[in-house]
């Protein structure tokens, strides 16, 4: 085109990328990768497969399929190494990884070059936000690698960390993953996605250059075979994942019982809000960074707009034509906005939803913008009168679609927003500062960025209440997911035991006392008719509980989804009442001792001293109940990033056999402290501490369905409570052997679930209390408040 | 000028007493937008001297003399080097700036070295810088340069009316000088550096086209901070906001510190994306410079030839 016609037009020209250098490189393989297991390239004995450019269906390199084979090689060059790699000192491992973040740096624009060829992305994108991210990623854990013996003294890395990560943002991800897991001593294995390897590949090589010991990073390139031979191995302590919530419920069942560790990061379907009161130019403009970010493959994307009803309209018709601007083409050119999808399959996927959007009564516009012929390209779109009841208000589409729906009150606006199996992100725009942090603090999501969207750095904490999984990766937060107190090791197999028989057959002389259950603080007559022996350690039948069954925790369940206030209460009041327990319990301390005694065969003394512990215990979490303070995290923005600590809701908790009062209240305790309404299955063969203890609820002032009481089996009523979807999460400390099942039955709507796995906790001793257990009873919740007068 | 000019509009604050602007977003998006657009080439060529058109050539300083303005006028006759400009096929275009922007006093000289060029000048009439002056004597100043033959009228606002939000004040205050102004038309420099807060830049610009501005202005060149990015998208967010109202498109001028061609072009990329092309128009768009067309200039003469060029080389503004 000539100047003067350009003069004319104004309009843009082509402003293409460079590829020579990220080409050099895939030629200086021959176009050809290996898997890189204990510092060397080695072959794959899979079937090998293409990495390809999306636009142009080019094949950009032939890549290794690691075998379980492989899989077994890369886990013993990561256990090898392990030894070393934790023993090193903090500042050791972090020269490494400050070492990485330089060369991240220098070979920036490679990375970026590569990234969008392997996935689609603008490079913009790549260019001004993942390889920034990633480096600041590796330079931010080099402090933590510093400070580890500081400030976590009481922990040690798991040891051999499986990770699996998404095409979306490939060497993003790898360094949310990697970057942790190195700073607090562990080796990694790790599986780029199959559609986007070549950086992961390319970061190999820096992992070389820096001289990073052979087996402390393997990277085993392959589909989901490789990722499931991975899962599967029993030389992994830890499984970190990112990707589908389909694919993390198959992990979570898979390592059922098997005693790894696992987070995972996974699918959203976040609320983006707009008030009346917002600035709408610059929330339209938030719009573009939620939704059309990446091409919509985001996990936290702003899928589903809410917008107040008084100003949809006007709304609309603003998004409306700035959808027009967006540019679509070519992601390697300087001045597109939205790439290529990452696959044929992809674009088919979006495009059938969009389908059914409209099919269900959905008003669809796509921006003006040209399409590009081939590649996988899908325009932004905006789908309007979506109601909540539409599968595009619930699916997960991964794509650069946008479904609206309007509210009319801030309260409407929470139950359109929480009205999702998901809750990883949460946007929200208001120029009033009381609207604002309302919703921020009552929208149920990980990540909450108020007037602003799709911020993220690795100061803060990334990741998902409900079904868009479990743990946080960045912040002190992240730090926790890759670590251990070490106390655990040290713990005993834990051994199961067995009712007594009874073998006296006296009547007894009291009155007769029916244990019930305890549900929305009433005793409840247990569903079955039907009623369990408790027999003492002497063989004599000293009482009779309830012998529950599904009912009677999905009553128990219902009671404690009721009390929500609970969880907003402040923790000044949840202090009051748990030091109130205390006192109330310490007055019938000697009852409590005797009924220990009879039931477990203790001596008076050691029963004693296990209800004087148990009033301890609740006074310790009383007085936590105030001072577990989230933090102010320090991301590079101006912002107010606050972490803030959430209960999870309805926590299912199943008490330990033994110690039958102080097991309960060692866990009920923290639950309670943090905000959580408890359903509690007590010990199946000493349960009478526990039905003692309703009139100690009682007594105390506790809201009605804070704490619900199930007698019964624990095999027969852990199940319900495992899968029961309106239970958050579940601690299980009862009968050996039960984890694998708590955690299989958990993927429903995946919760987060701690077990004992199947080891000794002495509750008498500290390992009994402490941060760790308010920790398990929360979540943390990253709130980014910008701020600028 | 073309288009149907602005009448203006009664004053009504409920038009604009709910605006708010969000600065940290407005920064973000300002950030982003030089990274979002590129334009390389014969579209950095094109671009480049499309930008020389919109430039208000600008000398507003205490030495000012019938010299200096001459020569400034001279420099508007003939900005770029014919032979950059047949290289790059661009003889026939006929570029010049905008306009060239003088104070009251130097109206009749730059009118003379520019007569029979086409090229309009552009005078500060009201109490330049400040405004600290009685509207009494800013008008007679308005009616001085009409006169001289200035065509376009640069005022300034008394800051004090946006900062003690005395909105009804700055209407009519702005009115009485579009009043005076007649056929000229009347940019409205806002002082944005002064003003505090976006919030009050997005009203003031609303009130200013209320009141008949034909252009809404950043800055005087004088304050501690002139044109940004971000002031900018409050302002032309605004006209935006104004056209959909009334259906009048408003200039935009941002003046002061845009002194190379990278900024310049992240300027115009902001008109394109948040305006349209009708705005990449001397008609809509101006901006408010002197040494940015040197810069310019060598940056063509790399288009030209492909190699680096000297400051000295090009002829001084």
């Amino acid at each position: 085109m000539t100047v003067e016609k350009i003069f004319n037009s104004m309009s843009y020209g082509p402003a293409p990328e460079s590829i020579v250098e990220a080409t050099d490189w895939l030629e200086s393989h021959k176009r050809i990768f290996k898997l890189f297991i204990d510092g060397k390239w080695v072959r794959g004995n899979g079937k090998p497969f293409q990495s390809c450019d999306p636009v142009t269906g080019d094949v950009l390199a032939k890549i290794s399929q690691a075998s379980k084979g492989d899989v077994d090689k890369a886990v013993k060059a990561a256990t090898n190494a392990s030894t070393s790699w934790r023993a090193l000192s903090g500042f050791q491992r972090a020269k490494y990884l400050y070492a990485l973040a330089r060369l991240v740096q220098k070979h920036a624009r490679v990375l970026a070059v590569l990234e969008t060829m392997d996935n689609g992305k603008p490079i913009r994108e790549s260019r001004d936000i993942d390889i920034p991210l990633v480096a600041r990623h590796f330079y931010y854990h080099a402090g933590w690698a510093s400070m580890l013996a500081d400030e976590f003294p009481n922990y040690e890395p798991h040891g051999v960390v499986g990770q699996i990560i998404p095409w979306n943002f490939p060497l993003l991800m790898l360094a949310w993953k990697i970057a942790p897991a190195l700073a607090a001593g562990n080796t990694v294995v790790l599986k780029p996605a199959e559609q986007t390897p070549l950086t992961a590949l390319y970061f190999t090589e820096l992992s070389i250059k820096v001289g990073l010991p052979a087996g402390v990073v393997n990277i085993i390139t392959g589909n989901s075979k490789t990722g499931q031979a991975l899962v599967a191995h029993g030389g992994v302590d830890k499984l970190a994942f990112t990707g589908s919530t389909e694919v993390g419920k198959y992990i979570r069942k898979q390592t059922a019982g098997s005693g790894k560790e696992l987070t995972l990061e996974l699918g959203g379907k976040s609320p983006f809000i707009v008030f009346a009161d917002a600035d709408l130019d610059s929330a339209v403009e938030g719009v573009v960074n939620a939704i059309w970010f990446n091409q919509g493959e985001v996990c936290c994307a702003g899928s589903r707009l809410l917008v107040a009803e008084s100003i949809a309209g006007k709304f609309y018709k603003k998004l409306r034509a700035r959808m027009d601007k967006l540019r679509v083409g070519n992601p390697l050119d300087k001045a597109i906005d939205i790439g290529s999808l990452v696959d044929e399959a992809q674009k088919k996927r979006v495009q059938s939803l969009i389908n059914e959007g409209r099919k269900e009564g959905g008003v669809v516009y796509q921006s003006k913008s040209k399409l590009p012929k081939g590649g996988c390209f899908v325009p932004a779109t905006l789908i309007t009168c979506v109601e909540p009841s539409s599968k595009l208000a619930q699916e997960e589409i991964f794509g650069p679609v946008l479904a609206a729906m309007t509210f009319r009150t801030p309260d409407e606006a929470i139950s359109l927003a929480n009205n999702t199996r998901y809750g990883l992100a949460a946007s929200i725009w208001s120029e009033n500062i009381n609207t604002a942090l309302d919703i921020a603090a009552r929208v149920k999501a990980g990540i909450v960025w108020v007037n602003s969207t799709n911020q993220m750095d690795a100061a803060c904490g990334f990741g998902g209440y409900r079904e868009s999984g479990f743990g946080r990766e960045g912040g002190r937060e992240g730090m926790l997911a890759y670590l251990r107190p070490k106390s655990l090791a040290k713990l005993k197999p834990l051994t199961v035991l067995k009712p007594a028989k009874q073998t006296i057959f006296t009547t007894t002389q009291n009155i007769d006392r029916t244990a019930k259950n305890y549900v929305g603080g009433k005793q409840a007559r247990p569903d079955g008719g039907s009623v369990m022996s408790v027999i003492s350690k002497q063989g004599k039948l000293i009482g009779e509980v309830g012998r529950g069954n599904r009912k009677d925790i999905r009553n128990a369940v219902q009671a404690a989804v009721k009390q929500a206030g609970w969880s907003k209460s402040t923790a000044h009041l949840r202090a009051q009442i748990i030091y109130y327990i205390g006192e109330n319990l310490d007055i019938r301390k000697d009852e409590f001792a005797q009924r220990i005694k009879s039931m477990t065969g203790v001596s008076l003394s050691k029963a004693q001293a296990e209800v004087a512990m148990s009033v301890e215990r609740l006074f310790y979490y009383a007085g936590f109940a105030d001072k577990f303070d989230g933090a102010v995290h320090n991301p590079p923005v101006r912002d107010i990033a606050i972490a803030m600590n959430e209960p999870l809701g309805v926590l299912g908790i199943v008490a330990p056999q033994d110690m039958p009062l102080l097991g309960l209240i060692s866990l009920m305790a923290p639950a309670m402290a943090v905000g959580n309404r408890t359903v509690i299955i007590p010990s199946d063969i000493y349960p009478l501490a526990a039905t003692d203890f309703y009139q100690v609820l009682e007594t105390s002032d506790v809201p009605a369905g804070v704490v619900n009481i199930v007698t019964g089996e624990h095999d027969v009523l852990t199940k319900t409570l495992a899968d029961h979807e309106a239970v958050n999460a579940v601690w299980y400390f009862g009968k050996p052997g039960g984890s694998k099942a708590v955690e299989a039955a958990s993927i429903g709507n995946v919760k987060q679930i701690w077990t004992h796995k199947n080891k000794t906790y002495h509750w008498m001793s500290g390992q009994g209390q402490g941060r760790v257990f308010m920790e398990k009873a929360s979540q943390v919740k990253n709130i980014w408040v910008p701020y600028g007068a | 000028m073309s288009g149907i000019r602005n009448l203006g509009m009664p004053f009504d604050p409920d038009l604009f007493s709910d605006l708010k602007m969000n600065r940290s977003a407005i920064e973000r998006r300002a950030k982003s937008l030089g990274g979002r657009r590129s334009v390389k080439k014969e579209w950095q060529a094109a671009w480049l001297l499309k930008t020389i058109t919109f430039i208000d050539l600008t000398t507003l300083a205490g030495d000012d003399t019938d010299g200096r303005v001459k020569r400034l006028c001279a420099k508007a006759l003939r900005p770029v080097k014919e032979d950059v400009l047949l290289s790059l096929g661009a003889q026939s275009l006929n570029i010049h700036p905008g306009a060239v922007c003088v104070y009251n006093n130097f109206v009749g000289i730059a009118v003379k070295a520019l007569a029979g060029s086409g090229i309009p000048v552009a005078a500060v009439s009201t109490g330049f810088p400040a405004g600290h002056t009685p509207l009494a004597i800013r008008l007679v100043e308005i009616r001085a340069s009409v006169k001289a033959g200035a065509q376009e009228i640069d005022i300034v606002i008394e800051r004090h009316m946006v900062l003690n939000e005395n909105w009804r004040a700055l209407y009519t205050m702005i009115a009485r000088c579009r009043e005076v102004c007649g056929e000229a038309h009347i940019k409205v420099i806002l002082g944005t550096g002064e003003l505090g807060t976006l919030t009050h830049v997005a009203k003031a610009s609303m009130v200013a086209m209320m009141a008949g501005a034909d252009f809404i202005k950043t800055s005087t060149g004088k304050e501690g901070v002139n044109a940004t990015l971000p002031v900018s998208l409050v302002m032309v967010r605004m006209i935006r906001t104004y056209f959909e109202m009334t259906g009048y498109k408003i200039g935009y001028k941002p003046a002061g510190g845009i002194s190379d061609s990278k900024t310049a072009l992240q300027y115009v990329i902001l008109m394109k994306e948040e305006l349209g092309n009708d705005w990449l128009t001397p008609d809509l768009f101006r901006i408010g410079a002197s040494s940015l067309l040197t810069d310019i200039e060598r940056q063509l003469e790399h288009c030209a030839t492909g190699r680096y060029a000297a400051y000295h080389h090009q002829p001084l503004v």
